[in-house]
């Protein structure tokens, strides 16, 4: 046993990078897990190739995981890692350039052999674990296969199966560095794996294998302490996006009394929403997958009309199929939540990769004149309360809500201190009651106070009416062409949208002073970045603010006054300048884009420069 | 106390709109049929709906005093799949054209046959687009001069009844608007049918197509060229029952009915899939010499086939007795939690 200096550190960033069949992702995730566990607060960002298997060894083949982790509060998964996990010369070659220089770079030496050298496209007279090129990081080199391979030699497993346990010797190893817990894994692996006992023992040993390397070789002079972060007292878990908004939604149906009806396709990143709900049948959670992106939400329609908290969930191409279909909620006047975990387009664009250039698209992108409520989450906990609040608002206000979110959040996780079901709000949903022949006429579009019609389910008796996607008369809901009718239509469907800014909170300053010389005004995913951008920049004594909007349409009432205490509002967006583009249009104040469009989340210290460039 | 139910009549059926199509136009007829049907199915108004997608036979839902939804063009399977699959207690019917139903609603038109929820799916088949004032359609036959083909269409048809066999449908028939009695009792069988029930319905556009159908529906010529299917009864047909149908191994073979032959007859049997499949190929132009006679009634009816909204609500409360009601906490805590003090 060799002799280890502990030292403490506030924060880490790792990236474990590999091939994408060399299973980065789950060791992330694991990662993730015992260290939420260990009571640091975090953020991650999985990072990988739209392709399952992308081809072997190549630099589109990398997939990558980053956890930034530590005792203080963390915003974002981090600029620049401290340590680079590197499984090959690829993974290496692409994440070397976010390295922080004096780095820690573990390699795994089988995959820098001659083949990977050349997949990766480093020329022949080239390697980088002996020529020097890495002499400016403190550069580790382990034979991971070879290890593992005798480590699992008496196994009587096959190579290609005892290859694909490396991912857990560089797992135990890292664990081992920071001081993890390894209990939480071992249980993982063992329901895991509980139908093959071979593979369970063989991934247990390979894991306390990278931990004992750690603890008996003289590779490692350090070891880190990261000290649980101060929190809010509370109960904890680590929550993703895309779960998070899986839950509220159930949530919301629990708290309403509806079962819930998830009608929707498979697409990338939104995917992961069907398979949570698909498990919890037994909360009444009906999902649907349906033929196609229309068909999905159209049986949501169906099933919203029918009297369910209806769902149809996707990603931006799939919403583009589905215009028409939320055209025809919004002519119904039913409710109905419309997902969108956006990521970058335009057609197909990058699949894998996160944007925030569907907000146009859900404004404005339907014929005719088609207001929605719109709400986006600014972070994967976050995603849980507004997927909740779409849902309370669409069955309060009998109106299509979207809920953007994207899948930078989505697949990305923190720490959340996650509510009580007792102490989530009620979501009362009254049906309109039968009538019997001496009533009067039933009107399915009498509306309410908050211009609501009726919510008249079939079944009810005495309610008999069509609704389509013809315009109607107001109040009885008959067909009608009449001119100054369809005005008043239009006029009254957006003034309902209007309306729901009496049910929202005011918009806050989320760091900073209530006036300055500017503030940085974002939505969506980018919310970390900009808070640790803020805080930088009021560090370095910047009369800086931050406000993050999740109410998008209509915005909540106070806006105006809050953007007009700032001399200068700049608003960071992952497109190329939508939010920026209503601001303008809505308060007539001269806004700054800065946009960002790479298929990757803002990096902080890229929106301080911007901030400082714009002030100085 | 068990409510009494009035029975009602075909007029408590008819909403107070006023009936729009072009006068002449065999939705007429086929609305009618329908309100006569109605009231003898024994259920209360309210739990009819009706839901359409775009054309002329879509207007429908809004002449009938039930609930209903006209949605938006091809999507009107696709809604009604969701509402029968949450609501299984209602009985829902879908409106739809041959442009609405098997051009821009394909997708939907043959996965619903592969799901089988529990509705009836009546199509308005008039060989045009209507409403676009006449443009040729999925079924239009190859040749068609419309407005959009003024050289003639190049596009061969669909077989709508094959097409619903080839998607497993678990019921399949074929009207016309001209024969109410036949329409009556056909929309009726669509209804017993568990699952789902597809009635083609030759329907006369008189403004854009006009006597598309007229050699099956006119008296002069129907005993020759319409084939009328009866389970268990032989396929017989002709001006004085004169021709039946044979089979020959696979090969349906046109016979004089005589008093050798009668006992080669095919005798329909609507539980067949292979000889359904067989007499939806009967699909010939009928100015071809040997041409097979045009076949009506119920081709194929499969009751072996769970419903969709049954599975689908199976698992549900499989889910409930297995896990027991969903506990909100547990779920949102995770197995995994830490405390912070």
């Amino acid at each position: 046993m060799t002799d280890t200096t502990d030292k403490e550190l506030e924060s880490v960033v790792i990236r474990f990078a590999g091939d994408s069949g060399d299973g980065m992702q789950l060791t992330g995730t694991q990662f993730t897990n015992a260290t939420a566990l260990h009571g640091n607060d975090l953020a991650t960002f999985p990072d990988f190739p739209a392709e399952i298997r992308a081809p072997l060894g190549t630099l589109a083949g990398v997939s990558g995981f980053q956890i930034h982790f530590g005792s203080t509060q963390i915003n974002t998964p981090g600029d620049n890692s401290d340590v680079l996990v590197a499984m090959n010369v690829a993974a290496l070659k692409v994440n070397i350039k976010n390295l922080k220089k004096g780095g820690v770079i573990i390699a795994n030496v089988d995959g820098f052999d001659s083949k990977n050298m050349r997949l990766a496209n480093v020329p022949e007279d080239q390697n980088p674990l002996t020529d020097g090129s890495l002499s400016e990081y403190d550069l580790k080199t382990i034979d991971v296969t070879k290890i593992t391979r005798a480590a699992l030699a008496d196994s009587g497993m096959t190579t290609k199966e005892i290859d694909r346990c490396k991912n857990m010797f560089v797992l135990g190893l890292v664990y081992w560095m920071y001081h993890r817990p390894i209990d939480s894994t071992m249980e993982f692996l063992r329901a895991k794996f509980k139908k093959n006992e071979a593979v369970m023992n063989a991934n247990i040993k390979v894991l306390n294998a990278g931990w004992n390397y750690g603890e008996t070789t003289e590779m490692f002079a350090n070891r880190y302490t990261v000290a649980p972060a101060k929190m809010e007292a509370g109960i904890y878990r680590s929550i993703m996006g895309n779960q998070a908004a899986a839950y509220g939604l159930i949530a919301a149906s629990v708290k309403s009394g509806l079962p819930l009806f998830y009608g929707t396709y498979p697409i990338t990143p939104a995917t992961d929403i069907l398979h949570d709900l698909s498990k919890y049948k037994n909360f009444d959670i009906k999902t649907y997958q349906a033929e196609d992106e229309i068909a999905g939400i159209c049986a949501a329609i169906g099933a919203a009309f029918g009297g369910h908290l209806a769902v149809t969930g996707s990603s931006g191409p799939g919403i583009a199929l589905k215009g028409e279909a939320i055209g025809l909620a919004t002519m119904l006047e039913l409710p109905l939540v419309i997902v969108n975990i956006q990521r970058a387009g335009p057609s197909t664009g990058l699949p894998t990769k996160t944007e925030q250039a569907d907000l146009m698209q859900a404004m404005y992108g339907r014929n005719g004149e088609c207001p929605v409520i719109i709400l986006a989450a600014q972070s994967p906990s976050d995603c849980f309360t507004l997927a909740f609040e779409a849902c309370k608002l669409a069955l309060h206000h009998m109106i299509p809500v979207f809920f953007l979110s994207d899948g930078y959040i989505a697949n990305g996780a923190e720490p959340w201190k996650f509510p009580n079901a007792a102490d989530l709000p009620e979501i009362p949903v009254s049906f309109a009651p039968a009538r019997n022949a001496e009533d009067a006429k039933f009107m399915p579009y009498e509306r309410d106070e908050k211009l609501s019609r009726p919510w008249a389910i079939p079944g009810t008796k005495g309610l008999e009416h069509r609704i389509g996607g013809l315009e109607k008369q107001n109040i009885t809901g008959n067909i009608s062409y009449d001119a100054a009718n369809h005005e008043l239509m239009v006029h009254l469907r957006q003034e309902k949208v209007d309306k729901v800014a009496d049910f929202i909170p005011e918009q806050t300053i989320d760091s900073g002073e209530e006036s300055g010389d500017l503030l940085i005004l974002g939505w969506g995913g980018t919310y970390g970045a900009l808070r640790t951008a803020t805080s930088i920049l009021i560090a370095e004594g910047y009369k800086v603010s931050h406000s993050h909007l999740r109410y998008i349409n209509p915005f909540p009432k106070n806006l105006a006054t809050l953007l007009s205490k700032f001399k200068t509002v700049v608003v960071p967006e992952l497109n190329n300048g939508q939010l920026v583009k209503i601001i303008r249009d809505k308060y007539f104040i001269d806004a700054i884009p800065y946009n960002k469009i790479q298929g990757q989340p803002f990096m902080s210290h890229e929106v301080v420069n911007k901030i400082k460039q714009i002030l100085d | 106390m068990a409510e009494v139910i009035e029975k009602l009549t075909s007029k408590d059926f008819a909403s107070d709109q006023e009936v729009r199509w072009c006068p002449g136009c065999g939705d007429y007829s086929i609305l009618k049929q329908v309100q006569t049907v109605m009231p003898d199915l024994g259920r209360p108004r309210e739990e009819f709906v009706f839901i359409s997608g775009i054309g002329c036979s879509s207007r429908f839902p809004y002449y009938m005093d039930t609930f209903g939804m006209h949605s938006i063009h091809g999507r009107a399977n696709a809604i009604a799949t969701g509402l029968k699959a949450t609501r299984p207690d209602l009985s829902v019917w879908v409106i739809s054209g041959d442009g609405d139903s098997m051009s821009i609603g394909g997708n939907h038109f043959i996965h619903m046959f592969r799901r089988n929820p529990d509705l009836n799916l009546l199509v308005f088949n008039n060989q045009i687009y209507g409403l676009t004032k006449g443009q040729y359609s999925p079924t239009s036959e190859k040749g068609k001069v419309t407005k959009s083909t003024p050289m003639g269409s190049i596009d061969y048809p669909f077989n709508p009844i094959a097409l619903s066999l080839g998607a497993d449908a678990t019921f399949v028939a074929r009207s016309m608007d001209r024969d109410p009695k036949h329409l009556q009792a056909m929309i009726r069988r669509a209804y017993d049918h568990k699952g789902t029930s597809l009635v083609e319905i030759y329907q006369n556009c008189n403004v854009f197509n006009d006597a598309a159908f007229e050699i099956f529906t006119e008296k002069s010529s129907k005993k020759e060229q319409v084939l009328m299917m009866e389970h268990g009864k032989p396929l017989i047909f002709g001006e004085n029952n004169d021709k039946g149908i044979k089979l020959d191994g696979f090969k349906p073979v046109i016979v004089e009915v005589n008093e050798s032959s009668i006992n080669d007859l095919w005798i329909h049997d609507e539980t067949d899939l292979v000889k359904a499949t067989i007499l939806s190929r009967f699909y010939d132009d009928p100015s071809t010499e040997g041409h097979f006679p045009r076949p009506f009634g119920v081709f194929y009816v499969n009751n072996n086939k769970a419903t969709f909204d049954e599975l689908f609500n199976e698992q549900i409360a499989y889910a409930k007795e297995k896990q027991g009601a969903g506990d909100l906490d547990k779920l949102i805590s995770g197995k995994e939690t830490w405390v912070v003090n």
